[in-house]
């Protein structure tokens, strides 16, 4: 809290300085920095408009758009199995993850429950698209701060669960494979084997990571301490998923949400950090990866046999109503509020992201850093640009 | 004795051309190995792919290829560069790099100049590349480079210190600024009176070395110093705007500058190009001297890249307390400790 | 689901699945009344989904009155999203096979009259926001109607400071302006781009040039087999 005082103080000291500096003549006037849209740090084409009084950014100012593709207005013109082809793209590391609460609400609003077994495999998709979407955060941070090994050993073992997603659904970025009342197809022979084998890799990327980029000195002092966010704060902003978790707040929809998923069932863990800086949003992220591994295992020993699909139409009508579904995605919280008039398609979808309310907080958080953290702090709070424009 | 020998008597301009030919071969070549050898090769092992391997047996011929596409592209000016400091700006870094790899002796007789001040003028022209990195920064008229530029100027400047005063301590143990003679009181050096290895100042000054490799890793802007040309926060600091030729001789120079700091180190440290059990008057030296020079250059350098492929980046104000709050105080303490031992001893 | 309720003296909820025995959920109910006792005459209706979900609908006046109450005396610190409905018919047809487009008449069947969802509405535009309480784990919709086509509304950034993007984006999306807001500009269109996308009347011009040919090829669901499905085209 002090810490986070003394940032806003910090950020309104330099404002009153910049502000004071305009009126004299032959001032050494602050410098406007424009961080991309083409820039190699910011994953895609999302452009900060930073100003700076010399290493100390004063305001930042992002702005979006450049990817925008109108999935709410398009979602109104889409039957609702059309819609997970387009909501795939939203978050695309971890597309499977997308299309789970859009097919929940469907299915809430339907009234039908998917069978077991599809919860079972559903979960166990989930969680992977989580594996291959955090790993490659947990290089990617490192490659932010400049090492550049770690990002290389991400892509390596990410391509493993990439490969048991696609053995499954077809598909190694955008599945389009959750169906409402179900999923599309059943496991291919000799998967559960496989993705073992997978997470014991998955696992000792883990190990390597702890010892490679948490343990290292250097990535702490650029961490640790830098763009702490308070739980209040963050709260108030939206913050979800790990980026809250790391600031101390027990929450996790996995666990508290009761959604059609079937975590309540297995045995693991929330990870929090009570420090909510950029380091601490690594550590939590790292240990979600492990959780998830163990997820995945125990899905795979306990799969009920049975049907993977309830009895649905073969028209699929939605009943009219509102229904709002979120689950805990890879970024953080995903719902989608559906409003539905019976027909084939959606009167109105509100996709609620997570990167978009994660990135809502940058002008705050950014506010004093240096140059350099503003990297570290952006890399940490892991945003994807499609889910940001969506 | 040697071709040194011999070029003597041969006219000026030949000596001339022969001295510039070897130049370039100093410079050339070790930038050419480190850049296949580590930058290529090692670098991809480390991260478990395979690097280049179409080009040549294992990818060897990649370099040449690197060169040849950089010599085709385009020379670019961004349009409200200042032209005459955007173009000289990768000549300056170079000279220095040129003006550094003479002081380097390759053997007993096998050296570009000899000159009593040899320490003192290596680290002054080492500095000149500041010069070279200021002006690009200014002159490239866009904010990275700009930003990359003074960072890079702010800590080249702050590093030159703790690298100077490293080296003091082999200064005083050798009681000499002459680069040659350094390397001669090595091979001729005794530890506690046994003379077996010379007296490699790697023992004695192990602090200095340290400092030395540090304050050298700082000085070619490489992680974890590479704040300067950050590629992720300010694209590539003043190498944003280059590209070509202009670009080709940047990095020529920094790999460059990399190969000549691994060979003073080895020279200051490790015995340049003597190797225990032989007569360091013996002629043979002036014809394996230069391998023998190249192959602790490798070692030296394996550690510098091995440092740069593994660690992330400081900040540049933690990279400045680093400079002025570690690294200078360890060197002074070291100074103080030589000095008394030398007179102790 | 449910009919709305909007007489706002008996905002008691329905049980809305007949075919559950009347879940009681004491939680949400007590939540709710507790509310309605906070905001008096503002809070027009309400909607529980027993163990699932709650609905208010508030005034507009009382809008930022609504978050305040529910971040001090509710603590729903989380805030979700903020957005807005647009409940007039699309001048051109529900877009799909939807029995009211398939009439024989030239005028492709376009409905007037406005039909609103749960806790029901008067007027075109309604805000609908979510904040959550992440302790007891209760979230909460709030809906709010707004008079006029360009209506204004007070900002919640007061309270939430997250609503500032999701302000500008239902402004831009939607022609929703909210006052107070510090930086009322667009946030994904381009500054000049008119019109705005989210209203039904904005039309989507690639339907309008190539309209959708219908439901032509339907996956068979698992386990089903050709011949049981004779044909694979509309049946509506």
């Amino acid at each position: 809290m002090n810490l986070e005082a003394s940032t806003q103080q910090l950020s309104y000291i330099a404002n009153q300085a910049s502000d004071a500096r305009v009126n004299i003549e032959l001032e050494t006037e602050g410098m406007t920095l424009n961080l991309g849209p083409q820039h190699p740090a910011t994953h895609g084409t999302l452009r900060i408009i930073v100003r700076l009084d010399g290493e100390q950014v004063v305001s930042a100012d992002p702005v979006m758009g450049y990817m925008h593709r109108g999935y709410e207005k398009l979602t109104e013109v889409r039957t609702y199995p059309q819609v997970t082809t387009l909501v795939n793209r939203i978050d695309w590391l971890g597309s499977f993850a997308n299309e789970v609460p859009f097919i929940l609400a469907a299915e809430r609003l339907m009234e039908v429950e998917a069978p077991p077994r599809a919860q079972w495999i559903r979960t166990a998709l989930f969680e992977l698209s989580r594996i291959a979407n955090v790993v490659l955060f947990l290089g990617d941070m490192a490659v932010q701060l400049g090492a550049t090994t770690p990002v290389f050993y991400a892509f390596r073992d990410r391509e493993f669960v990439l490969n048991q997603i696609e053995s499954v659904t077809g598909g190694r970025f955008h599945p389009n494979f959750d169906r409402i009342g179900g999923i599309k197809d059943d496991l291919p022979k000799g998967w559960i084997q496989e993705t073992k084998d997978v997470l014991v890799r998955i696992r000792s990327f883990c190990d390597e990571m702890q010892d490679l980029v948490v343990g290292n000195e250097i990535f702490q002092t650029r961490t640790r301490g830098i763009g702490i966010i308070p739980a209040d704060i963050g709260l108030s902003y939206g913050l979800s998923g790990a980026n809250i978790r790391s600031s101390g707040v027990d929450w996790d929809l996995r666990r508290d949400g009761g959604v059609g998923l079937i975590h309540d069932q297995l045995d693991w863990k929330v990870w929090t950090h009570p420090d909510g800086d950029s380091f601490a949003r690594y550590w939590v992220r790292l240990q979600e990866v492990r959780e998830s591994c163990k997820m995945v295992d125990q899905i795979l020993d306990g799969i009920p046999s049975g049907p993977i699909m309830a009895k649905v139409p073969r028209i699929i009508k939605v009943p009219p109503g509102e229904a709002y579904v979120e689950t805990e995605n890879p970024l953080g919280i995903m719902g989608y509020y559906i409003v539905s008039k019976g027909d084939l398609v959606p009167y109105r979808v509100k996709i609620r992201s997570a990167s978009f309310n994660n990135v809502s907080i940058t002008p705050w958080v950014l506010k004093g850093v240096y140059v350099p953290d503003v990297i570290s702090i952006l890399a940490s709070l892991y945003f994807i640009l499609g889910d940001i424009d969506r | 004795m040697t071709i040194f020998n011999l070029a003597i008597e041969l006219a000026y301009w030949q000596q001339t051309i022969i001295r510039s030919v070897l130049g370039l071969v100093a410079v050339l070549l070790p930038a050419g190995t480190l850049v296949y050898l580590y930058l290529f090769k090692m670098m991809s092992f480390m991260q478990s792919r395979l690097g280049p391997m179409e080009a040549g047996p294992y990818g060897s011929l990649q370099l040449l290829a690197e060169v040849g596409k950089f010599l085709q592209k385009e020379d670019l000016f961004p349009r409200t560069a200042d032209r005459v400091v955007f173009k000289a700006a990768p000549f300056v870094v170079l000279a220095s790099t040129f003006l550094l790899v003479l002081v380097l002796p390759a053997g007993p007789d096998a050296w570009f100049i000899n000159i009593d001040t040899g320490v003192f003028f290596a680290l002054a022209v080492s500095s000149i590349s500041v010069i070279g990195i200021l002006m690009a920064g200014w002159g490239s008229s866009s904010k990275y480079s700009l930003i990359g530029g003074l960072r890079a100027a702010g800590q080249l400047v702050a590093y030159e210190l703790p690298l100077v005063l490293a080296l003091m301590g082999v200064v005083i143990q050798a009681g000499t600024l002459n680069v040659q003679e350094i390397v001669l009181a090595q091979a001729n050096g005794e530890i506690f009176g046994w003379g077996g290895i010379g007296n490699p100042f790697l023992i004695t000054q192990f602090l200095g070395f340290m400092i030395f490799l540090v304050a050298v890793q700082a000085e070619l802007t490489q992680p974890p110093f590479d704040m300067p040309v950050a590629e992720s926060e300010i694209v590539t600091g003043y190498l944003t705007e280059y590209t070509g030729m202009r670009f080709l001789l940047f990095f020529i120079g920094e790999f460059a500058t990399a190969g000549i700091f691994s060979a003073l180190a080895a020279t200051f440290f490790l015995g340049g190009w003597y190797i225990p059990g032989l007569d360091p008057t013996d002629n043979l030296f002036n014809l394996i001297g230069p391998l023998v020079l190249v192959g602790k250059m490798l070692l030296v350098s394996f550690l510098i890249f091995w440092f740069r492929f593994t660690y992330p980046r400081f900040r540049e104000d933690q990279l400045q307390q680093l400079a002025w709050k570690v690294l200078v105080p360890l060197s002074l303490v070291n100074i103080v400790a030589t000095g008394v031992l030398k007179v102790v001893f | 689901m449910s009919s709305p309720d909007t007489t706002e003296e008996e905002v008691v909820e329905e049980s809305i699945e007949p075919q559950e025995d009347l879940i009681i959920d004491e939680e949400r109910d007590a939540f709710v009344e507790s509310i309605q006792k906070d905001l008096g005459s503002d809070l027009i209706g309400s909607h529980v989904v027993p163990q699932i979900d709650v609905w208010i609908r508030v005034t507009q006046k009382a809008w930022l009155e609504t978050a305040r109450v529910l971040f001090e005396k509710y603590e729903m610190s989380f805030f979700n999203f903020l957005s807005a409905i647009d409940w007039k018919p699309s001048p051109f047809g529900r877009e799909m096979d939807a029995a009211i487009d398939n009439t024989d008449d030239n005028e492709m069947g376009i409905e007037s009259e406005m039909e609103w969802g749960v806790t029901g509405g008067e007027t075109r535009f309604q805000l609908l926001a979510r904040v959550h309480n992440p302790v007891t784990n209760i979230g909460i919709n709030v809906k709010a109607d707004l008079e006029s086509e360009f209506p204004e509304v007070d900002t919640w950034i007061p309270v939430y400071p997250g609503a500032n993007w999701h302000e500008r984006e239902v402004m831009e999306m939607f022609g929703i302006s909210f006052t107070n807001h510090p930086n009322m500009v667009n946030l994904y269109l381009p500054t000049e781009f008119e019109g705005h996308p989210l209203r039904k009347d904005f039309p989507l011009l690639s339907r309008r040039a190539k309209p959708w040919p219908g439901i032509v090829d339907v996956e068979l669901m698992p386990g089903e087999d050709d011949d049981e499905t004779e044909e694979s085209g509309e049946e509506t």
